[in-house]
């Protein structure tokens, strides 16, 4: 195995591009470097990419924030304005493994590592996240979701680098929040995870949504029949009835020692109930 | 395979090591340098017992590469006490019995030491999360967390 630490995308795009065996991007490492452990891993080539000038940086634009791919996740909440404008986005980032891992962990890695429980993936696509890819190829945005395709499976091509995440600049009356059920209080894997992203009405009802569910499917699920019980409602017992049951038919997710499916339907509709109450109070809704 | 040539600074002395591309940190620092402190609990991140301090930082060992550590500050546990003076959360570790068997206790002390240098005066849940990635087969934790509570005490001049 060679490692590699390019200054620039285009050496670190190239290297990639030109690999002839097996090759991997680094960030954070903490999936990649417990799976070069195992028996059955090898790669050629490893490509840090955390000397590249602004992959480290969380940049503010006119339209929202550019997160660099480098930033560790204990940084994200050392962020005020990201942390006030996406407060879902980044409780599930920090939710991820220890002190030790948050250090390190990015939420690029979470997005590119394609595990269906990755904690931050719903929370980016509850809120719309965009991904901006560098390749052989040029440059190209596009949705985060759109990147995990399966367990372990992106649409990422060979050579192709996520240089940040894009999150817009909430609209005015809007809240996200996230919620996870673990079977211990931290240091565990998701058994569901759920993510909803609410913007609210002057009148306060709510006039869009987006409910993202995780752990229940191969990948994270966008689902809009849920987002379509709460649209127009106050979060009433009716709509949040309409949302559980939503969210739980959504869910097809597999038996495991961790729960059975129809524990994991169940307790999806439940976190989504949770997590719609918190949003709806962080958009400013009573 | 051929080797990289490491520069970086470990416990405030500039060091320069040889490392394969897949040594850990861990490796180098116990196989190449000699510096046995820090331990391989599980060699994954669940355990802590590789825990170092790097860039202010608190990783597990087990998964950074020794190459990344080029330019980077670490500091392990063999740079907690100053000569035969101990620092203050060794002292209480001490004093609470809060080790039995040792393996999991350089891990502790450096998670503790970033954890008061973040949170001076943290709770006992600020506590018992910030080390929930360190795991003790012997202690029970309880008694860690009075020492930390302890220790955080004194290096605030609250002596006990
Ligand atoms: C002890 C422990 C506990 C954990 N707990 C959790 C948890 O609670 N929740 C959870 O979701 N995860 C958890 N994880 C998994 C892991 O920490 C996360 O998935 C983390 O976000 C991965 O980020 P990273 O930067 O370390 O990724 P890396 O290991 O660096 O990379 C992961 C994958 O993504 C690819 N990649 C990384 N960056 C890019 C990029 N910019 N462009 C293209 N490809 C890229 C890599 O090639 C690799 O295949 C845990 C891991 C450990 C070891
Ligand atoms: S040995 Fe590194 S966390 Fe266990
Ligand atoms: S003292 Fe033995 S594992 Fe903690």
């Amino acid at each position: 195995m060679r490692y590699e630490r390019p200054g620039t995308i285009e050496d670190a795009v190239a290297m990639l591009a030109q690999a002839s065996g097996r090759s991997f991007v680094l960030a954070g490492g903490t999936d990649l470097l417990v799976r070069m452990k195992s028996d059955d891993f090898d790669a050629d080539l490893v490509v840090d990419i955390k000397a590249i000038p602004g992959m480290d940086e969380i940049a503010e634009t006119a339209d929202g924030f550019a997160i660099g791919a480098a930033v560790s996740c204990a940084e994200l909440a050392e962020n005020s304005a990201l942390v006030s404008a996406w407060p879902g986005v980044v409780e599930a980032a920090n939710l991820i493994g220890s002190t030790q891992i948050q250090s390190r962990c990015t939420m690029t890695g979470n997005l590119c590592n394609a595990s269906p429980a990755a904690d931050s993936v719903p929370a980016l696509v509850a809120a719309d996240a965009r991904v901006r890819v560098i390749g052989p190829n040029g440059t190209r945005t596009i949705s985060a979701q759109n990147i995990p395709v399966g367990p372990g499976k992106t649409s990422l091509e060979k050579g192709d680098i996520i240089d940040a995440i894009l999150l817009a600049r909430p609209q005015p009356r809007s809240g996200d929040a996230y919620l996870r059920f673990i079977p211990r209080t931290e240091m565990d894997i998701a058994v569901v995870g759920v993510a909803v992203n609410l913007t609210l009405g002057a009148d306060g009802s709510v006039q869009t949504a987006r409910v993202a569910l995780g752990a229940v499917a191969p990948s994270v699920i966008l689902s809009e029949e849920a987002a379509r019980t709460l649209i127009g409602t106050k979060l009433e017992a009716a709509a949040l009835g309409a949302l559980e049951a939503a969210c739980s038919a959504a869910s097809i997710p597999i038996d495991d020692k961790r729960g059975t499916v129809a524990f994991r339907k169940q307790v999806a509709g439940v976190l989504a109930r949770r997590a719609a109450r918190i949003a709806y109070e962080r958009a400013g809704g009573k | 395979m051929t080797s990289i040539a490491v520069s970086t600074t470990i416990n405030g002395d500039d060091v320069e090591f040889l490392c394969r591309a897949d040594e850990t940190l861990l490796d180098v620092l116990r196989n190449r340098l000699g510096l046995m402190g820090a331990k391989e609990g599980c060699g994954t991140g669940d355990c802590g017992a590789c825990s170092t301090i790097m860039d202010g930082r608190v990783v597990c060992s087990c998964l950074v590469l020794g190459a990344e550590t080029e330019g980077r500050e670490i500091e392990t546990i063999e740079g907690m006490a100053n000569g035969s003076d101990l620092h203050p959360l060794q002292s209480k570790f001490i004093e609470h019995a809060a080790l039995q068997c040792g393996v999991c206790t350089p891990g502790f002390l450096m998670a503790a030491k970033a954890l008061l240098a973040a949170h001076p005066d943290p709770t006992e849940k600020e506590i018992r999360f910030w080390l929930a990635g360190n795991l003790c087969r012997c202690t029970g934790y309880d008694k860690i967390v009075r020492a930390v509570q302890d220790a955080a005490a004194e290096m605030r001049g609250e002596g006990t």
